[in-house]
């Protein structure tokens, strides 16, 4: 071939030039573990359902949070969201309303009339659940996916434990906790109502239960005892808000005292305002920052009207007055008796000083051990009993709705397993995708939108739920808050800012993949990706 | 706050690309169908900015000319890494010229499209700093005067890069090149020399005068894009951090030029027949301090001790910007 003057070489692309072997170190892809993820009791892939909601896909959204919890629209009232507690983007302004989104989502599912997924393949197996609160719920969910046959016995006359029976009304409509528990009967669960169980082994013999899950909520107050001249006028939180849900609601007076520090004091003393109260105050023998009762739900208390008296303890009630000593906190922060008492006037005296679980239906199962009042189990909440699982309140820990959620998670895993004939082993977690992985610089700034919350004359007087929902718009934008932390949200960040065109888009849905004949391992699209999901690495030999 | 409650989009337009944003609003780095101009194996060094910033600006200038361009190149950096015997990185009709002559040759390729008749086929020039600031200022100045019709390019890393780090009349004050060294009672590149060469484009009143940077490529597309759909003489000077050169990590390319336009150093703005239109306000304000301390070049500001009088010469050279330019919010100032 005749070639131009003094050109000898025929051109050529770059291509046969591959960079990548000047490369000591390699950008690899990782998912990495996001705080609210981690922090989840009830193992919510929040980051991901999020991912799905900020596309509007709320459907899609609802089907990943409901493959680990099937109480959205629960979760989104009652949670303590240690998810937002966690959140990453609290560090840089405020942390994404995961719980105001989390309740939209299962919210829409009911407007919507979504389902789970029905059964397509019968294991022929049948498990029993023993209590029909979230842990029980949870379970059920989780073995009937499964394809196990799940028949929940419930003491009570109606289902939700002590969703229904411990958690006020302003704070959980009933309509949420039936139609969240209906969808879980739909996917084929047997749910018996006012059916105490006296003996788990014979009832699992009866009626051929391979085995069993027990979710039985702490529904005993503790009593303390307090010198009374009326004894009719102590009763206890449990039982007041037990009452609630019957026809005859609890008498409480004009001036109610509530004794304890906890979330069900709180709940007990905004029950009594709404029930006619004029007084409602919460003695506490400790000061308001050592209460263990969550503050927002204190401060919610104190806009209503509850009133606060800590640093004392009840010694003595009579007719119309109590008797408080006042207290004062040693040097490791412990309520030491002053020797100082005072008269307060007082209609009723509720005990909120914690609950005990009824294990009475325990004591004919050889082989369970019960230490401090609750049942030992280990991580997979399997008990000593082989096939006997448990969870939730009765196991001890933290005793949240959420937790229990968790609980019968775990616990349905496991017995899928054991159904099986195998020992179930939870896949191991990814590295934490903390703060200092992100590159915040590419997040819009945006401040936390705020749930809209009841006029204050409507909380004082009625059972109205209290915190509203976000509207669609508000749910979206704050789905969009999330920075994806620790997983690929396809920003083309990477795509875009590598000099050796190194990486591959591999199309929506797909992610991006790296090219290692050209990639340099600059570290470019490390420092830049946004969410922290590629790590770099040495160069293997 | 930029930010509205109805439309928000999780990212908006800081990332490269937005899955929630609408095909149209989308970045041209962000889609499959990006021309790769300059294609994989180029021998830039680890961390290129100059490579980065180039494939920026010609493939948004391909999609904004329908994939009718011509490239003319000037020596530097950007054409010895791209182009060594007999290979090519590039993937445009792309021609090679002298030092100091890129603004002519693109002048004579734009005649001879308009001979021929071709007129849908735009020109592009493009140089590093030294053959634009220093060595091919008259052929620029030339083409600006004469206002012929090719968008000028330079791609400003701040020094000759290409022969081992020389001064150019675009080295900020106080740099240490290989022709500035950083010793004696002022250390590095003088202060009050050097030319600001966007404002003397501007001076020439041409149709388009903007400058960008490589850690905002929306921002840079777009003054691309708007570019192509104007005739006559244009220019576009954009900073490409150099980690050879600046003595700074690889990694670091984008961070910098972030840290250089969010400390004022670096003034992003834009200018039609020579009056200023509009600029890239500072979103989070850095010291220049912050900049300085990451590169090597700067290094003698710091140790063996700390000159505090300098970096407050450089302070107040990115307040004057702030000032001059309106680079803050004014609820911000």
């Amino acid at each position: 071939m005749r070639k131009p003057f003094a050109v000898t070489l025929d051109v050529g692309s770059s291509l046969a030039n591959l960079t990548g072997s000047w490369r000591s170190e390699r950008p690899v892809y990782v998912d990495r573990l996001p705080p609210c993820n981690a922090t989840c009791p009830a193992g919510e892939n929040i980051q991901q359902w999020l991912f799905h909601a900020e596309e509007g896909h709320y459907e899609a959204a609802w089907r990943v949070l409901t493959r680990d919890n099937p109480l959205a629209a629960i979760m989104g009232r009652v949670c303590y969201h240690p998810c937002e507690g966690a959140c990453n983007r609290g560090q840089l302004d405020e942390s994404v309303g995961i719980n105001a989104v989390e309740r939209f989502l299962g919210d829409e599912a009911t407007r919507q009339g979504w389902c789970f997924d029905p059964v397509t393949t019968e294991s022929g197996k049948r498990v029993m659940v023993v209590g029909s609160g979230p842990a029980g719920l949870s379970a059920a969910y989780h073995l009937r996916s499964k394809g196990h046959g799940v028949v929940i016995f419930e003491a009570e006359p109606l289902a939700g434990g002590m969703l229904r029976y411990g958690i006020p009304q302003y704070r959980l409509p009933r309509a949420v906790i039936d139609s969240d528990v209906q969808r879980i009967i739909d996917m084929g669960v047997e749910l018996r109502l006012g059916q105490r169980i006296e003996d788990i082994q014979a009832t699992m013999q009866q009626e051929g239960f391979d085995a069993c899950f027990l979710g039985v909520g702490s529904q005993i107050g503790k009593r303390a005892y307090i010198p009374a001249g009326d004894a009719r006028k102590i009763t206890d939180a449990v039982g007041v808000l037990h009452q609630m849900e019957g026809e005859h609601k609890p008498l409480l007076g004009r001036r109610v005292i509530v004794y304890g520090g906890g979330n069900t004091a709180i709940d007990v003393a905004r029950t009594a305002r709404r029930l006619g109260a004029e007084e409602s105050v919460i003695v506490y023998r400790r000061t308001r920052d050592k209460m263990p009762a969550h503050s927002h739900e204190v401060s919610e208390a104190l806009e209503e009207g509850v009133k606060l008296k800590w640093l004392s303890t009840i010694t003595a009630a009579d007719e119309e007055t109590i008797t408080v000593e006042k207290m004062e906190l040693d040097d490791d922060g412990f309520p030491q008796p002053t020797g100082e008492f005072e008269t307060m006037p007082a209609d009723s005296v509720v005990l909120a000083l914690g609950q005990d679980v009824d294990l009475d239906l325990l004591n004919r199962l050889p082989g369970l051990t019960i230490e401090r009042g609750v049942v030992q189990v280990d991580a997979n909440r399997a008990t000593g009993v082989p096939g006997v699982f448990a969870g939730g309140d009765m196991v001890g820990g933290e005793r949240t709705v959420t937790v229990a959620v968790g609980h019968g998670k775990r616990a349905a895993r496991a017995i899928d397993a054991y159904l099986q004939g195998v020992h179930h082993k939870p896949a191991g977690k990814h590295e934490l995708a903390t703060f200092d992985r992100l590159n915040t610089w590419y997040y819009s700034d945006a401040p936390k939108s705020i749930r809209p919350v009841l006029d204050i004359i409507r909380r004082q007087s009625t059972f109205d739920e209290v915190v509203g929902g976000l509207d669609e718009a508000n749910a979206l934008y704050e789905a969009r808050r999330c920075m994806s932390c620790g997983n690929c949200f396809e920003c083309d960040t990477c795509y875009g800012v590598c000099p050796d065109n190194a990486v591959i888009k591999l199309g929506p849905g797909k992610r991006f993949r790296f090219n290692y004949d050209y990639c340099k391992g600059c570290g470019l699209c490390v420092a830049e990706c946004p969410c922290g999901a590629i790590r770099i690495e040495a160069e293997p030999d | 706050m930029r930010t509205s409650h109805v439309k928000f989009y999780q990212t908006g337009t800081f990332t490269v690309g937005n899955r929630l944003l609408s095909e149209a609003e989308r970045s041209v780095q962000s889609t499959l169908e990006r021309t790769n101009a300059l294609n994989s194996g180029h021998r830039a060094c680890q961390g290129c900015g100059e490579a980065l910033g180039a494939r920026y600006a010609i493939d948004a200038a391909m999609r904004a000319t329908d994939n009718q361009l011509i490239a003319a190149n000037a020596t530097g950096c950007l054409e010895v890494f791209s182009t060594p015997y007999p290979q090519t990185s590039w993937q445009i009709p792309w021609i090679h010229s002298l030092f100091g002559n890129t603004a002519a040759v693109a002048t004579g390729v734009a005649a001879a499209l308009r001979v021929k008749g071709r007129t849908q086929t735009r020109v592009v020039a493009q140089g590093g700093d030294g053959g634009t600031t220093d060595i091919g200022f008259g052929c620029l100045s030339g083409m600006f005067e004469r206002n012929d019709d090719v968008l000028y390019i330079c791609y400003d890393n701040e020094a000759y890069m290409n022969t081992g780090v020389q001064r150019s009349s675009a080295t900020p004050p106080a740099a240490r090149t290989a022709t500035s060294q950083a010793v004696g009672s002022e250390p590095g590149n003088v202060f009050g020399q050097g030319k600001n060469v966007p404002l003397i484009a501007m001076a020439h009143e041409i149709p388009y005068v903007a400058t960008a940077s490589v850690a905002d490529v929306r921002d840079l597309e777009t003054k691309v894009t708007k570019a192509m759909s104007m005739h006559g003489a244009r220019y576009i000077h954009i900073l490409v951090p150099c980690p050879l050169g600046w003595g700074a990590a690889p990694h670091d390319t984008v961070n910098l030029a972030r840290l250089a336009t969010e400390s004022g150093l670096f003034p992003v703005f834009e200018a039609e027949h020579g009056e200023i239109t509009d600029r890239r306000t500072i979103r989070r304000k850095v010291p220049v301090e912050d900049y300085l301390r990451r590169q090597k070049r700067f290094a003698h500001l710091f140790k063996p001790e700390l000159r505090t009088d300098v970096i407050a010469q450089l302070q107040a050279m990115a307040d004057r910007n702030i000032r001059r330019f309106g680079l803050l919010d004014k609820e911000e100032l």
